[in-house]
């Protein structure tokens, strides 16, 4: 029998009365057959088509239908509810692994998500942010192009001088370092800064109480209000007068909010008039005029109607115009604003690198990752315990349930268990978040009153229990009822393909992230084991930061030997944690006239040596027992090799207009990144360029003990200050945080991972015995060993972590190598790591599945054969 | 009450549900008016009538009987409901009386 033309057909439904369409539909074949049958095909087609065309009513719409009413009636929702937490309850293992895995996936998520929100909004709680920015300089030394927000101060003038009509202010800052702050009996060490007083009012600085403008008196300090807090307690700050480094007496003028802790200038604990700073640093008078001395932080607050990129190019040659002496640097300004001071600041040679940016997309991916494994987890298993379901839905079928009704039962189902994974989210999340900050370093809460925050959890949750109900909703629910009954319904070859693909991603994710996790940690253990090349352990700085310690250094140093706590004591201008001199002026036999001269410059005593424990490699240590040492110097090994000297000890080195002599050579020491080279470093004896005592404590008594010797000595002869140290193996430890903050996240979130993975794996593994119960069976009636089911069970899913481990070396190969180059001294990456990651991935896999396939090997065949 | 109106062709479907009693549904209906009237009616003529004629309430209808040759799709039945009848009858009264008005030549005429 031939039929009528389908596109007419389908015109017809899709276009025709809804209300009417079956009946029509119906007919109209009837009709046609008739038709067909007395006058022919050509003019039953012709006929077919006029009525068709005749019958479309594009704009029709269904009227009410009964069996919506049907399906929201209270009784049926309250069955749908009720079989719900029946298939929950049921099955609580799986329950658990479903909803307890997406939990987690969600938290880590939403955790991540927090941090990226942090740092992306770094910065941006002053008003006008997008009109603030730091002129910056890169100069090229010897083909090597540098970057940084060190500044000269006249470049200030002649931004307003030159460039006046484009910039409203133009604010010279510079970070004090840490002083004393000091009001009767209570002093406190705190980290502040010397600004112009334009600075506050260019970051609206909320004020608590005084003015703003308090600055511009120069014997004034405007307090942050935990500094106030801590300095006045109770009792009204305003005009009262606080000591800095017992030696400046300032007035208090205004106290403001603390700085946020995710702004440039959260270590601001207080701020100084600039007038100040260059009336009491003798240096900073002289570097006014001086364009070679770039140590000055500038800000800039843009006019109205400048465009901050224009502006920024049209500065670019105003250092080399004005000072032609460092012309040959080629120094190029440029404005980095506010908004990118925290992600992008990194340059290399003078081009701007990845920086901060690339952990936030880090993290971001990982994330990302994270959630993507638990939904993977949550669809895969949803889907393959729904297959369990499909004889209620041939009975709810039979009953009498429409399609629409069981689509939307199981969207229903698959949205109830979302929003439980999500609330359940919110509380991990809200327990875990002190912990997280800790090692983030942040101080993050759930933004509850976020808009964007609910839009965004509550929109992915939609997605994910759509996802994951949508199969059971469409393909299940187009089962044949007969079908399925009678048990003839059979998943098709392909079904569980997907289902391999996702659990083969879960494992290249989580085997990427074991790897780089075990790179991570050894790069900080190489790091850390590196020779040092002198003792840290027992040895104590204290900063000397009043004038005090500078004039009773001779009688500290002896009373700090006789109180028998202390081995050596000896004063250096920088401590072995980190050397911030340099000189160029240094000169001698052989040396390439085309290369740039850098030194890092120590002075010291002649303690200094025994105090930190450094090792001579020639020649000897600084001596009392010879007069002429003030004019020796002692090289590290890096400078001998930088000077190209074969025999050091006694070789002549010009260094400005003196003439010194070369006694002896040490072993490196490490004094900066522990990740980097060792500069070449020149030690000199001066006993008045000084800045820090250090102190090597004796190892017969313990730290502690030695320090409550020691403390009396600095209050008797230093009443100015608190007695402030630092232990040396703390700063050489402050050198890894960095590092070692990737390395506890990568871990937290390789262990996450892992353990998402596995959850998944149990409960496929579980749900492919239970499928395969009555094969299992009949295997073991024919004489099947535990072994042989516990291999056959496992093999399948040993194949996909391999698979997953295959895919995942070269991409943790490529990415970690990439990420090791940032390291001067870096560890290598070996093929055992992989090795090693590979296995423990395949042990946690056999683990997981044996579990099940060995109960489901184990089983009775009785039992499972009997069912029928 | 208003009188309720009648077209002719709905006159005639009304009626043609009527003779096919229980069997009234679209295809008999069609092809019931084809036999009868001899006229080719386009199912959609029919089928809007039906509409209309259930709209004002002379048709009542009923889902049932899918047959293969269908797709296995059902049928609406359709039966006159009271008020149906009482239009029917109500047009056949007017006919009549028409009828019965005309002068015995002029029916002669016409042949009857």
């Amino acid at each position: 029998m031939t039929k009528p033309p389908r596109w007419l057909s389908f015109l017809l439904s899709c276009f025709g009365d809804p209300n009417t369409l079956e009946e029509v539909q119906g007919d109209l074949l009837e009709l046609y057959a008739y038709w067909v049958k007395t006058v022919g095909e050509r003019k039953a087609r012709w006929r077919y088509g006029w009525s068709v065309l005749k019958l479309l009513r594009p704009l029709a719409r269904r009227k009410k239908d009964d069996s919506i009413n049907h399906f929201l009636s209270p009784a049926m929702l309250r069955n749908y509810l009720k079989i719900a937490f029946r298939n929950l309850t049921r099955n609580k293992a799986y329950s658990f692994i479903n909803i307890g895995g997406l939990a987690v996936g969600m938290a880590v998520a939403m955790l991540i998500g927090l941090w990226v929100y942090d740092e992306l909004s770094f910065d941006k709680t002053v008003p006008n942010y997008a009109r603030i920015a730091k002129p910056m300089l890169h100069q090229t030394v010897d083909g090597m192009t540098t970057t940084s927000e060190w500044v000269p101060i006249p470049l200030s003038t002649a931004l307003k001088n030159d460039y006046g009509s484009d910039f409203s202010r133009v604010i010279l800052a510079h970070s004090s370092g840490e002083q004393i702050l000091a009001h009767g009996t209570s002093q406190f060490t705190k980290r502040g800064s010397y600004v112009e007083p334009g600075f506050t009012e260019m970051l609206s600085l909320p004020m608590q109480r005084g003015i703003r403008s308090g600055l511009n008196d120069p014997a004034s300090i405007l307090l942050s209000a935990s500094v106030a807090d801590a300095l006045f307690g109770k009792t009204d700050p305003i005009n009262q007068i606080v000591k800095v480094n017992n030696k400046v007496a300032v007035k208090v003028a205004g106290v403001y909010d603390d700085f946020s802790t995710n702004s440039e200038f959260r270590d601001m604990a207080y701020l100084l008039p600039w007038a100040q700073f260059v009336a009491d640093q003798e240096w900073v008078k002289r570097s006014e005029d001086n364009w070679s001395v770039n140590a000055f932080q500038l800000f800039v607050e843009m006019a109205p109607n400048t465009n901050l990129d224009q502006v920024s190019a049209k500065i670019e040659s105003v250092k080399a115009r004005h000072a032609k002496d460092e012309a040959k640097y080629n120094p190029r300004a440029f404005l980095h604003p506010m908004s990118r001071w925290h992600l992008y600041s990194e340059w290399e040679n003078g081009i701007p690198v990845r920086g901060r940016i690339q952990f936030v997309w880090l993290f971001g991916i990982i994330g990302g990752f994270v959630l993507l494994l638990a939904c993977i987890n949550f669809m895969n298993l949803s889907t393959a315990r729904s297959e369990k379901r499909a004889k209620e839905v041939g009975i709810r079928k039979a009953v009498g349930s429409v399609r629409s009704q069981l689509v939307s039962q199981f969207f229903g189902e698959s949205f109830l268990v979302v929003f439980f994974a999500f609330a359940l989210a919110l509380l991990l999340v809200q327990l875990t978040l002190p912990a997280f900050n800790e090692i983030a370093d942040k101080t993050m809460g759930i933004l509850w009153d976020n808009p964007l925050f609910w839009a965004i959890g509550i929109g992915f949750s939609l997605i994910t229990g759509l996802v994951a109900g949508s199969y059971p909703a469409f393909y299940l629910s187009g089962f044949q009822p007969v079908k399925v009954l009678k048990g003839t319904f059979r998943v098709g070859r392909f079904a569980s393909l997907p289902r391999k693909v996702l659990v083969v991603m879960q494992f290249t994710v989580s085997v990427t992230l074991i790897i780089g996790t075990i790179i991570v940690f050894r790069q900080i253990q190489y790091a850390k084991n590196r020779p040092l090349g002198f003792d840290r352990n027992g040895m104590v700085t204290v900063r000397m930061n009043t004038p005090d310690l500078m004039t009773n250094y001779p009688i500290i140093h002896t009373e700090l030997l006789q109180t028998g706590a202390v081995q050596h004591v000896a004063e250096s201008n920088n401590t072995t944690s980190g050397v911030y001199s340099s000189d160029s002026r240094l000169d001698w036999k052989g040396r390439d006239p085309n290369r740039p001269v850098d030194f890092n410059v120590v002075t010291c005593t002649h303690d200094f040596g025994k105090t930190v424990g450094w090792q001579i490699k020639e020649g000897r240590d600084f001596s009392r027992a010879f007069s002429t040492d003030s004019v020796g110097l002692i090289m590290n090994e890096s400078a001998i090799k930088y000077m190209g000297l074969k025999k050091p000890i006694g070789e002549r080195v010009k260094w400005g207009e003196e003439m010194y002599t070369i006694i002896g050579v040490v072993k490196d020491l490490v004094t900066d990144s522990p990740f980097e080279p060792v500069k070449q470093t020149v030690f000199r004896l001066n006993y008045t360029w000084t800045n820090f005592i250090t102190i090597r404590l004796n190892p017969q008594l313990s730290a502690r003990e030695a320090l409550d010797k020691i403390e009396p000595v600095f209050r008797k002869y230093n009443p100015g200050g608190p007695f402030d140290y630092k232990f040396m193996s703390d700063e050489y430890d402050q050198k890894f945080r960095a590092e070692e903050r990737i390395g506890k996240l990568a871990t937290l979130f390789a262990i996450l991972a892992i353990f998402i993975s596995c959850l998944g794996l149990f409960g496929l593994a579980s749900f492919m015995a239970e499928q395969r119960t009555k094969e299992i069976g009949v295997r073991k009636v024919l004489g099947a060993s535990v072994l042989n089911l516990w291999g056959l069970l496992s093999k399948d899913f040993v194949f996909l972590v391999l698979i997953g481990f295959g895919i995942a070396t070269p991409i943790a190969y490529y990415s970690l190598s990439d990420w090791l180059r940032h390291y001067q001294y870096r560890t290598d990456i070996s093929w055992w790591i992989f090795a090693a990651s590979g296995i423990g991935a395949l042990a946690i896999t056999l683990l997981t599945v044996s579990f099940q396939s060995i109960k489901a090997a184990l089983m009775n065949p009785v039992k499972s054969l009997r069912s029928e | 009450m208003k009188r309720a109106f009648l077209g002719e062709f709905e006159e005639v479907v009304l009626l043609t549900v009527a003779v096919l009693d229980e069997s009234a549904y679209g295809v008999t209906i069609t092809q019931e008016i084809e036999q009868k009237t001899g006229r080719a009616v386009g199912f959609s003529t029919v089928h809007t009538t039906l509409q209309r004629l259930e709209e004002k309430g002379y048709l009542s209808s009923k889902m049932s009987g899918a047959t293969a040759e269908r797709g296995g799709r059902r049928k609406r039945f359709f039966t006159v409901t009271t008020a149906g009848r009482k239009a029917l009858m109500e047009v056949k009264n007017i006919r009549e009386q028409l009828w019965d008005a005309l002068p015995p030549q002029t029916l002669q005429l016409m042949g009857g």
